[in-house]
């Protein structure tokens, strides 16, 4: 099929990644878990693996591969 | 368990995640052209896509949130599911049954019966299919919509009919590979949404060998087990069925279980066949399982982890946790505070009784008493009341494991995130058996039966119609679910009589060339028949004779309803393949062994993996993950 999965993934979970690390950042304090800040944490790590996604959907849109 | 608060951060989460599935919907619109593309998606999909899909089409929630119940009830013992009752079947799929479904060209499990055999067995196979796959979605639905109506306050009616409505919208557009799409944007929503919940609750009770220690403290003072029946998989199932919160023994779970059970569902359910079929080629077909297996062999930290974390938590006071009870309106819990308040200290029983007539639940008569005593002597807040009523009840509602520990460790912006996982995962429940009920329906029964020989273009627009129809059933069977309280139950039953045979069929049909149309015929509907009547014999321990079997008398007692599952499920096994056996033999086939090429393993020309490295090789990969799976049960001997 035409599209490539990995741009939907990559960008909804950049987004999602942004929106949380951001809100962490902002609301310290509501974001608290254990004691740790676990929206900023996880929001980098969603962030990570949609800019690893969408990288790999921008590789494989150069060489035709899916 | 009493609501929980949403906030706009976590609605924006939500609202993103619907975007994107209509996003990817309305992209798909435009590759839509024939009933292929529409239906099987014209075999186009990369194996890490359809890998996925596969293990995510199972994954719907009811599993999410009956594994965590099921991890709380009998701990790590639970993870035989995956580890015997799915990896080595999904490991035969790949390496021995994907050449003849693939390699047939059939476009659906019906359809390669068809082939093997004639038509009465495709049109048993799939009418019970199309039954099954609308009944397994309304079944899905229903408990979603009553999820959202009891924790967040939404209507049910609304509840169910929006979340209907963004399935059918992006179904209707992008066909199953929309359908496979969200599957794989599902996975990834639950695993990233549910990952940090494993770990907080794990870092709360100090780690792996922490919740261990706490399960096997509990167990050893608490229950009538050995100190390891949460904590250890085989040792207490090796000790026998009395000995294991289970109450298994070792037969029913590697026959029953790991072999009929294991083997019929993976195997022979379209439902996860169709996302291989639809993969770009053979060896992309044979990959699918494998691929899905990696993630399934490591599912059991993700989903029956979170269950054994509430029970070491419920373990530990100090930790202000109890696995919920079960739902309570809140007026309920008004008149009990009211009732509590109203008594004083001499009236202790009278009280208790009030407390419990307005609940409608059993309650801890001490714990009961406590409050009203407490009270009398220097007033609650009504807050306060009600927490402690909470947690005097004695019921517990298992499945509401997942969502108590979601909102105990997820903060505004995680919750979200978890909470859409859940949601995502139900509605991509409903979008796979819809988009399995198409394919049969259009090309099983409407082909076949109603109007043969139409342009390919008609099948087109009756598969989209089918999409629509499909859905508003799924909607009927979700109220029929919802106005009987022992609907799931006896749905579920009827789903057991039917798969459980399925896999003698199968297993004839494929690698014995001459079994017979007629015995194939007759051994399935003996099969169902003997389930039936296995049933109606026999009845687990603390169960009376009715919905739960034994109305015909009771032959055997099971030490649980497991058991009694898993025995079923070989009984029927073994009628089906005897009497698909003995027929066989009395009777001809009427298929030369030309039209049987390609679709019995004797007569078929084995797959050759030649062009492919060793380590790319379907068989070679199995052994691999065999052996992980091994590795894995080692570790929780």
């Amino acid at each position: 099929m035409g599209l490539d999965i990995r741009w939907p993934i990559g960008l909804m979970f950049s987004l999602l990644g942004l929106l949380l690390a951001g809100f962490g950042i902002v609301k310290k304090s509501e974001s608290l878990s254990m004691g740790i800040n676990v929206n900023l944490i996880w929001g980098a790590v969603l962030l990570v693996f949609g800019v690893l996604m969408l990288y790999g959907a921008w590789r494989g849109s150069k060489t035709g591969s899916k | 368990m009493q609501p929980i608060q949403l906030q706009w951060i976590d609605y924006t989460v939500l609202i993103a995640y619907v975007a994107f599935v209509l996003g990817i919907g309305l992209a798909l619109a435009r590759y839509m052209k024939t009933s292929a593309d529409f239906l099987t998606s014209a075999h186009s999909i990369p194996t890490w896509v359809t890998g996925l899909a596969f293990i995510s089409a199972n994954l719907g929630a009811l599993e999410l949130v009956g594994m965590a119940a099921s991890g709380a009830k009998y701990g790590i013992a639970t993870a035989h599911f995956y580890w015997v009752g799915a990896i080595p079947a999904m490991i035969f799929l790949a390496v021995f049954m994907m050449p003849f479904y693939y390699g047939s060209k059939a476009r659906s499990v019906p359809e390669y019966l068809k082939m093997r055999f004639d038509e009465r067995v495709r049109a048993l196979n799939s009418i019970a299919f199309a039954v099954m796959t609308i009944f397994a979605s309304g079944i899905s639905m229903n408990a979603l919509a009553k999820l959202l109506n009891q924790l967040l306050g939404w209507n049910y009616n609304m509840a169910l009919w929006v979340c209907s409505g963004v399935v059918l919208l992006y179904v209707l557009k992008g066909g199953l590979t929309s359908a496979i799409y969200t599957e794989v944007l599902q996975f990834f929503m639950i695993v990233l949404g549910f990952a940090p919940v494993v770990y907080l609750g794990l870092k709360d009770l100090g780690g792996w060998h922490g919740m261990n220690h706490t399960l096997q403290t509990a167990a050893a003072v608490g229950s009538h087990y050995a100190a390891n029946a949460w904590t250890s998989a085989w040792q207490p199932l090796l000790a026998g069925s009395s000995h294991n919160p289970m109450g298994v023994d070792l037969f029913a779970m590697v026959f029953g279980l790991g072999f009929v059970l294991s083997f019929g569902y993976w195997c022979t359910n379209f439902l996860v066949v169709q996302r291989a079929m639809a993969a770009k080629n053979m060896t992309a077909a044979r990959n699918t399982p494998l691929v899905a297996a990696v993630p399934k062999m490591l599912f059991p930290f993700l989903v029956i982890v979170p269950g054994m974390i509430a029970m070491a938590l419920t373990a530990l006071p100090d930790k202000g946790y109890r696995i919920p009870p079960p739902v309570i309106a809140h007026e309920c819990y008004e008149k009990a505070v009211a009732a509590v308040k109203s008594a004083d200290s001499a009236q202790v029983p009278a009280a208790v009784k009030a407390v419990t007539d307005a609940l409608g639940k059993k309650v801890n008569d001490g714990k009961v008493a406590a409050i009203v005593a407490d009270n009398a002597k220097s007033k609650l807040t009504d807050k306060q009341i009600e927490e402690r009523i909470y947690n005097s009840i004695t019921d517990n509602d298992y499945d509401g494991v997942i969502l108590s520990l979601v909102k105990k460790y997820c903060p505004a912006g995680l919750l979200g995130l978890a909470l859409t996982a859940l949601l995502a995962s139900f509605m991509s429940g409903m979008a796979g058996n819809v988009t399995a009920f198409n394919t049969v329906w259009t090309y099983d029964l409407y082909q076949a039966y109603f109007a043969p020989g139409k342009s390919d273009n008609h099948y087109f627009w009756v598969g989209k119609a089918t999409t629509v129809m499909g859905i508003l059933l799924s909607i009927a069977a979700a109220y029929f679910a919802s106005m009987y309280n022992n609907a799931m139950d006896i749905i579920q039953l009827v789903f057991g009589f039917v798969n459980a045979p399925l896999f003698a069929t199968f297993l004839l049909g494929m690698f014995w060339k001459r079994t017979t149309g007629t015995g194939a015929f007759i051994g399935l509907f003996g099969g169902i028949a003997g389930s039936a009547l296995f049933h109606a014999l026999t009845l687990s321990q603390g169960n009376v004779p009715g919905v739960k079997g034994g109305y015909l008398g009771v032959l055997q007692t099971y030490p649980s309803e497991m058991a009694q599952n898993f025995w079923l499920a070989a009984f029927a096994f073994t009628v089906c393949f005897v009497l698909t056996f003995g027929i066989s033999l009395a009777t001809k086939s009427m298929k030369t062994d030309d039209e049987l090429r390609g679709l019995v393993y004797s007569l078929t020309p084995k797959t050759v993996d030649h062009s492919l490295a060793f380590w790319q090789r379907p068989a070679f990969l199995g052994i691999l993950l065999l052996i992980g799976c091994a590795l894995l049960n080692i570790f929780v001997w």
